[in-house]
């Protein structure tokens, strides 16, 4: 832990109405590095991003960005602190296009100039969006749609990108090319990442830091080069 | 043949107000899935209101203009003090409170102005011009489709064009979604009742003086006509609830000028049931799912 966290939890605890999903979670992520949450379905690994955007009240612990503790700022506040979230099942609004929902990413920001500036970006980094642009939402395929997802994301120039599992459904290529996508932002840009994924090999080619959950507590948190490359640690956390 | 022209314009202008009450409903129903069974007692009291300001200011018009911000207003008090608070778990519970406002509106207003009609003025002549000695509308009627005209105009370009209208379809469409990107989705609500109750006034004030006056009941019949309008169209859609209006309006009219006045209103029902029985979507539901 030092100050350079980004992203700062302590003792986090939260769940479905009296059922408690996490417990004592820990967790930080320094700026400008890719932190990797694993683990096996039910894990809490959805839970902890909903807690982490606001989504979800905890009902216990400490979380902090940028220093910042987060405690009752509304949702729709913490997106102009910085904290893009990328739901699971990507949360693309099937009834508008993919320009509005992409201008529904930056339309929080007071630097107009510079939302335009990050849309024909995005429409730069994706090119099949551009082509698309009218189609609506629920016209596009699920590669397309997590281009969208995230592309929405990075219109907001965040700094912390929350991503629940961005390679369900999608193509092998398509998933590498996500995970080089966000290690260049983070190379780039200084982008700081919480990626939670299925896909554990390729999550943790990428990411820095690899953070395993069981059960809604965090089990290990060790650098992913050491997940990757540990047998041990891989079969006792990961089974293989 | 020139009867049938004057029951065709008669019914257009008769259904441009429906179809502004049944935009009115539908707002309200694609921001909060709620069918707004007070908006017809909520347009009446904008149109007591109006007249009232009408009749202290000796001005038709700041009392025209009073009602369009008295109905923004009270939108936004009926969402804010009442419909924020009611319990979605079951979508009967917002009917039956919509219900209780109606009652509540209808006694205070009979309480305050009397269950007697109240004469509303028309600001302009209801006789109709003739046009090459056929007897077409009348300059009121002119006004009602040019306000309906500018308000359905200003509503489907703000909706699109702006903003504030894409915040507010996003809230509407995907509310969880549209925090996370820093809308402030109970903010886009209030304004979409406020809007809505807007439009209601607008409608209530231009068809009020085309029937019997002021009274707390004016508008039950317009609503059952409104909200037939909304169902044909489908009430997920402002054009369907646009075309729907005018469609039950041009019914009334051929009803009323070939079968006789007194079957209006089964006409309107029977219209209601056969869409509900066959095509309960309405006529312009969206081909796909709804949600993706
Ligand atoms: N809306 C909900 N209401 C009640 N319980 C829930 C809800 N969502 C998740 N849970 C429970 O919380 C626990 C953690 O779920 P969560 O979605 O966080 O897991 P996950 O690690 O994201 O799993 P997956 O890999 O399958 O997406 C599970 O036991 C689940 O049953
Ligand atoms: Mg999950």
């Amino acid at each position: 832990m030092s100050s350079d966290d980004l992203l700062l939890v302590r003792g986090l605890e939260a769940g479905y109405g009296a059922a408690p999903v996490l417990h004592a979670v820990d967790l930080s992520v320094p700026r400008g590095t890719i932190a990797a949450v694993v683990g096996a379905n039910g894990a809490g690994k959805t839970t902890l991003l909903r807690t982490l955007s606001g989504m979800l009240r905890p009902t216990a612990g400490r979380i902090a960005l940028a220093g910042e503790d987060l405690r009752g700022i509304p949702v729709e506040q913490l997106v102009r602190r910085g904290m893009a979230h990328v739901p699971e099942g990507r949360g693309v609004v099937g009834e508008l296009t993919v320009d509005e929902n992409l201008r529904l990413g930056g339309l929080w920001r007071r630097d107009r100039a510079d939302a335009a500036r990050a849309l024909d970006e995005v429409y730069q980094l994706f090119t099949p969006l551009a082509r698309r642009r009218r189609h609506l939402g629920h016209q596009l395929s699920g590669g397309e749609r997590q281009m969208l997802a995230l592309g929405r994301a990075l219109v907001g120039r965040p700094r912390l990108l929350l991503l629940d599992e961005p390679s369900l459904g999608l193509a092998p290529r398509v998933v590498a090319q996500i995970m080089a996508l966000l290690r260049q932002l983070r190379d780039s840009t200084g982008l700081t990442v919480l990626l939670v994924e299925q896909n554990v090999r390729s999550a943790l080619s990428v990411a820095d830091q690899g953070v395993v959950m069981a059960l809604g507590r965090v089990v290990t948190a060790t650098p992913a080069a050491e997940l990757r490359d540990d047998d041990d640690l891989r079969h006792a956390y990961l089974g293989f | 043949m020139d009867r049938f022209v004057f029951l065709t314009l008669d019914g257009l202008s008769r259904g441009a107000v429906y179809a502004a009450f049944a935009l009115a409903l539908v707002l309200i129903w694609r921001a909060a899935r709620i069918v707004n069974f007070a908006q017809g007692a909520m347009a009446v009291a904008t149109a007591y209101f109006a007249y009232s300001v009408a009749a202290a200011t000796g001005s038709y018009w700041l009392g025209f203009l009073a009602a369009l911000v008295a109905g923004l207003l009270l939108g936004a008090v009926v969402d804010l003090a009442v419909m924020r608070f009611v319990d979605h778990s079951s979508p009967l519970n917002p009917v039956i409170v919509a219900l209780g406002l109606v009652l509540l509106i209808q006694a205070v207003l009979g309480m305050v102005y009397g269950n007697e009609f109240l004469p509303a003025e028309a600001p302009l002549s209801r006789a109709a011009l003739t046009v090459g000695g056929l007897a077409v509308l009348s300059p009121y009627d002119l006004f009602a489709f040019a306000a309906v005209g500018v308000v359905v105009v200003a509503l489907a370009w703000t909706f699109t064009r702006t903003p504030v209208g894409l915040r507010m379809r996003a809230a509407a469409f995907a509310p969880e979604v549209s925090r996370l990107l820093g809308v402030n989705v109970s903010g886009m609500l209030t304004l979409g009742w406020a809007l809505a109750s807007g439009v209601g006034a607008l409608a209530g004030m231009l068809v009020i003086p085309t029937e019997l006056g002021l009274h707390p009941h004016a508008m039950d019949l317009v609503f059952v006509a409104a909200f037939t309008g909304a169902v044909v169209g489908g009430l997920d859609s402002p054009p369907g609830a646009v075309v729907g209006g005018l469609l039950v309006g041009l019914l009334l009219s051929y009803v009323s000028g070939y079968a006789g006045s007194d079957l209006t209103a089964l006409a309107v029902l029977l219209l209601l049931l056969a869409v509900l029985l066959v095509r309960p979507a309405g006529l312009f539901a969206p081909a796909v799912a709804r949600r993706v």
